[in-house]
Parts: structure tokens; C-alpha cells; sequence
């Protein structure tokens, strides 16, 4: 893994309505784009909870997008508004806990507007590869070095077996 | 037949739960006629000695209250787990990391600038800051080590149960000490409180509406909350959809919020997420500078969703800059 040189990993939730019919259409179109996002299909934007943004994060993604339909145009009437509303609030304690605005994005993409998704995935590659990688797994085993070890807590509780 | 022996210990925390064991009041005297308390350092006369010249497992259970800061704790801890069957973690910074855990937002380094230096009540002209090892008088004298990251007991020791609470309730303790008397333990790992969410056994769960809309955030000081309306409807953050129950809603009956100390039921990997989720998507505006105007109630979303659970977190920590 070590020897290939870093490349951005993004998340992207995409709704089955728009932004996903969308990338489909980019991809029936051929258009190109950067080869870093790893979709997921749900049926709605409102359905990305935040739990499933931060452990994207937290499993090695250095970027979440999230694709929705235009205000006014959700399938299920609401469920945009509610994600825009999460995405607002989410992004700013995100960013109080050290992760950078670029690196979550929300974008509403119709059914067809195929060539939004490669204008918005290719800027969002760009920004989030000038940030460099996140590597929270990374970052977790690191912090995780300053404890004891088990025999090293028991020799220095003067134990006898562990001596 | 000798009784079975019990630990209590203390980390990283303020010694309410020190308290909530004292709080069985007359009961107390039940749990000591049935178990040996043979180590509680806070209590009772004790030493480290005595627990390092224990056989393994010989203690049935340990509740250890707190978070764990320092070397010294993670010590403990370790020998501690080797002492005992069951390993508890008694409190809400034992087991998510509780309030010592709002420290994650900030390096070691940011808080002993401000704690020896920069606070206003600080009065260090020689700049003096606690050094782990120093001779006084031709004596060496050794201090723990703080780390860097405060972290929840079971992430530095395996843990068998957990009993949630800022603090533990006096039902809830004993019914965990019942149980572990009786045998009658569910599985590991489990969390000894009802796997609930707190508006599930609130008084005031009938008057809260479907839909909550949002239109502004009020903290408890800046409006009189009626004594009888689900708070949320009052456009103040209550915790209770994120919360697990358990307490029976002291806080509600007190006429105040929740503020999440139960941690999250077993459905939730993180709680300040799923809270931020619930408390957001209710808001009523939906263009971007009417919903931030709403936001802008809620100042502070780390301390108000993680206030007991930073350590458990998904992201644990603010995430210092790398490089």
C-alpha cells in the first residue's frame, strides 16, 4: 500500500432519484472524471444520517459528498430540506473538531445534469487533494501509541508474575 | 464461607460517583453485610499493595469510575482487570468519557499553557509546570504522566459491564449489584439501564409534537420552561431522543433538559451525531440563511451533543492539524 503514491478517497452518497440517475447518465454519456469517489446509492438525501458521514471519515475517506435533488423537487417532498439542515450544522462541528469544510460537500444534481457531477466531483478531488489525506485510522493508531501495555502497567505495579 | 470481595476505584473524574455509592444510603449497609469492600481508596484505608498481593480474579467485581488521563490510571486499570472477574465501568466518563473528555478538543499542550500560564487566575511567575520526575531535598519525586487523549475505560482495558450516569442512579447500582450477586448478568459488554431512549419513559412524552419546527434555540437561563411541556417543544435542546433511559427523567422532573449523561442505546454508534441529526432536520426554514440563523442557537454543537461522550465518539478528538 505504501509504495503507491496517495490519491483523495470520497464517499459519495447519492440519491436514486437525481443526483444517482445523474452520474448514471454521466456514465452512459462517457463523460470522464476523476476515479475517486466511491458512490452509494440511497434512495434520498434526507436517509444520510451524520453517523454514516463521520464514519466514513473515521474508516479512511478523505472527503463526503453528498448529491440530493434540487430544492423543491424531492421525491419524498422533504427529505432535501432535512439534509441541507444537517449539512449546515454538521459542517460547521465538523469543523470544530478539526476537519476541514472542503472535505464535506453537498450539491443538488437533477437527473439531468450529468455533467454536474463530473464538474463537482473533479473540483472536489482538486480541493480535497491540495488539504492532503485525512487518515483517521491512521491518525487513531497513532494516538493510540502513548499507552501502557498491559505487562508494562503490571512490572511498574511492582506485579510479581508479570516480572 | 467468605463473602465476595468488591472494588470501587477512581480516574479521571469529580467524585460524584463516589457519592452515588454513598447515596444507597441505608442500603449501603445490605451491600456491606452481603460483599467485602476490600479496596475503595476514597473511603477506606487501603493500598495498592494490598491489591498487587491479591490472587488474579480474586475480586468478583470492581466498579472503576472516571476517565483515564494519566499513566498512573492506565496503571490501575491494568492491574485492577487482573484482580478481577468483572470489570465495570461505573459512571459516564468511565464509559464514554464523560465531561474529563471535552479535553479531546484541545492538545495537552493548549491546556497546560492555559491551566500554568495564560488563565487569569493564575499565579506561576516562575513559569513552574508539574515535571514527571524532580528531586526535592535530595529526594526523587515522580508525578503520572498526563497523556494526551482522554480515553474511556474500555479503551484501555477490556470491560464487562458498563453502568451509565453522571452519576449512576442509587436504583440503578443496585440492581447491578443485585445481579451480580444472584448471578442473573446479561451478556458482556452490555449496559446495565433499560435500552430505551429517554423520551420513551419521559413524563412529559404526551405534549410532543410530530413535528417540532424549529424557528429559534433557547438555553435553559434565557426562558422560563413550563413545568409541564416536552422541552424540545419549547425550543430548548433536550437530549432525550439521543439519550439512553434509566434515570426515570430526574432532570425533566427538575424541571431541566437532558443533557445526554446516559450515553446512547445499543441502535446508536454515536450519539452527538444522531442527536445533531434529529435536532436539525426539525428545524422549519429551509433556505440556507434562515436555517443558519436557527443554528446560530446552538453555539457550541460539540459541547452540546458529546458532552459526555467525546472519548466514544466516532471521531474522538478534534483532530489536530498533521505535518
Amino acid at each position: 500500500m505504501n509504495d503507491k503514491p496517495w490519491e483523495p478517497r470520497i464517499v459519495a452518497f447519492f440519491c436514486n432519484w437525481c443526483t444517482y440517475t445523474a452520474a448514471d447518465l454521466a456514465g452512459v454519456s462517457r463523460m470522464k472524471y476523476a476515479a475517486n469517489v466511491r458512490t452509494i446509492r440511497l434512495m434520498c438525501s434526507g436517509r444520510v444520517d451524520p453517523q454514516f458521514i463521520m464514519d466514513a471519515f473515521a474508516k479512511g475517506a478523505d472527503g463526503v459528498l453528498i448529491g440530493g435533488c434540487h430544492p423543491g423537487d424531492c421525491h419524498y417532498g422533504e427529505g432535501n430540506y432535512k439534509m441541507l439542515r444537517r449539512f449546515q450544522l454538521l459542517q460547521r462541528m465538523l469543523g470544530d473538531l478539526g476537519i476541514e469544510p472542503d472535505r464535506l460537500r453537498l450539491e443538488w444534481i437533477s437527473a439531468a445534469e450529468g455533467d454536474k457531477v463530473k464538474s463537482v466531483v473533479n473540483d472536489m478531488v482538486e480541493k480535497v487533494r491540495a488539504l492532503g489525506p485525512l487518515d483517521l485510522p491512521g491518525q487513531f493508531q497513532s494516538w493510540d501509541r502513548e499507552r501502557m501495555t498491559e505487562a508494562e502497567a503490571l512490572i511498574h505495579a511492582g506485579h510479581q508474575e508479570a516480572k | 464461607m467468605s463473602k465476595p470481595k468488591v472494588a470501587f476505584y477512581w480516574c479521571a473524574s469529580c467524585g460524584g460517583c463516589e457519592e452515588a455509592i454513598v447515596d444507597l444510603a441505608e442500603d449501603i449497609l445490605g451491600v456491606v453485610a452481603t460483599v467485602d469492600i476490600i479496596f475503595w481508596p476514597c473511603a477506606m484505608d487501603f493500598k495498592k499493595q494490598d491489591v498487587e498481593a491479591m490472587a488474579d480474579k480474586s475480586i468478583v467485581a470492581t466498579f472503576l469510575n472516571g476517565a483515564i488521563r494519566t499513566s498512573e490510571q492506565e496503571e490501575m486499570a491494568h492491574l485492577l482487570r487482573r484482580k478481577s472477574q468483572f470489570l465495570i465501568a461505573y459512571g459516564s466518563c468511565s464509559s464514554t468519557g464523560g465531561i474529563p473528555a471535552l479535553a479531546n478538543q484541545f492538545s495537552l499542550e493548549q491546556i497546560l499553557q492555559f491551566a500554568y500560564h495564560d488563565s487569569p487566575s493564575t499565579a506561576n511567575e516562575a513559569g513552574t509546570r508539574p515535571q514527571i520526575s524532580s528531586r526535592q531535598n535530595g529526594h526523587a519525586l515522580q508525578l503520572p504522566q498526563l497523556r494526551e487523549v482522554v480515553r474511556s475505560l474500555d479503551q484501555v482495558v477490556d470491560v464487562d459491564y458498563y453502568i451509565p450516569g453522571c452519576p449512576p442512579t442509587p436504583k440503578l447500582t443496585k440492581a447491578a449489584v443485585g445481579a451480580l450477586l444472584e448471578g442473573k448478568l446479561p451478556p458482556k459488554g452490555a449496559v446495565l439501564s433499560p435500552d430505551i431512549a429517554l423520551c420513551d419513559e419521559c413524563p412529559r412524552k404526551a405534549s410532543k409534537p410530530t413535528d417540532l419546527g424549529f424557528i429559534e434555540f433557547k438555553r435553559p437561563h434565557q426562558v422560563m420552561i413550563d413545568p409541564e411541556k416536552c422541552i424540545l417543544a419549547q425550543g430548548v435542546v433536550c437530549m432525550g431522543p439521543a439519550t439512553r433511559g434509566g434515570c426515570e427523567a430526574v432532570c425533566i422532573q427538575g424541571n431541566m433538559p437532558c443533557t445526554g449523561c446516559f450515553g446512547p442505546t445499543s441502535r446508536v454508534k454515536d450519539q452527538g451525531a444522531k442527536m445533531l441529526s434529529s435536532i436539525s432536520s426539525n428545524i422549519a426554514p429551509k433556505e440556507e440563511g434562515a436555517i443558519d440563523q436557527v443554528l446560530a442557537g446552538i453555539p457550541d454543537p460539540v459541547g452540546t451533543f458529546y458532552r459526555y461522550g467525546l472519548a466514544k465518539s466516532l471521531l474522538r478528538r478534534k483532530v489536530p492539524k498533521q505535518g
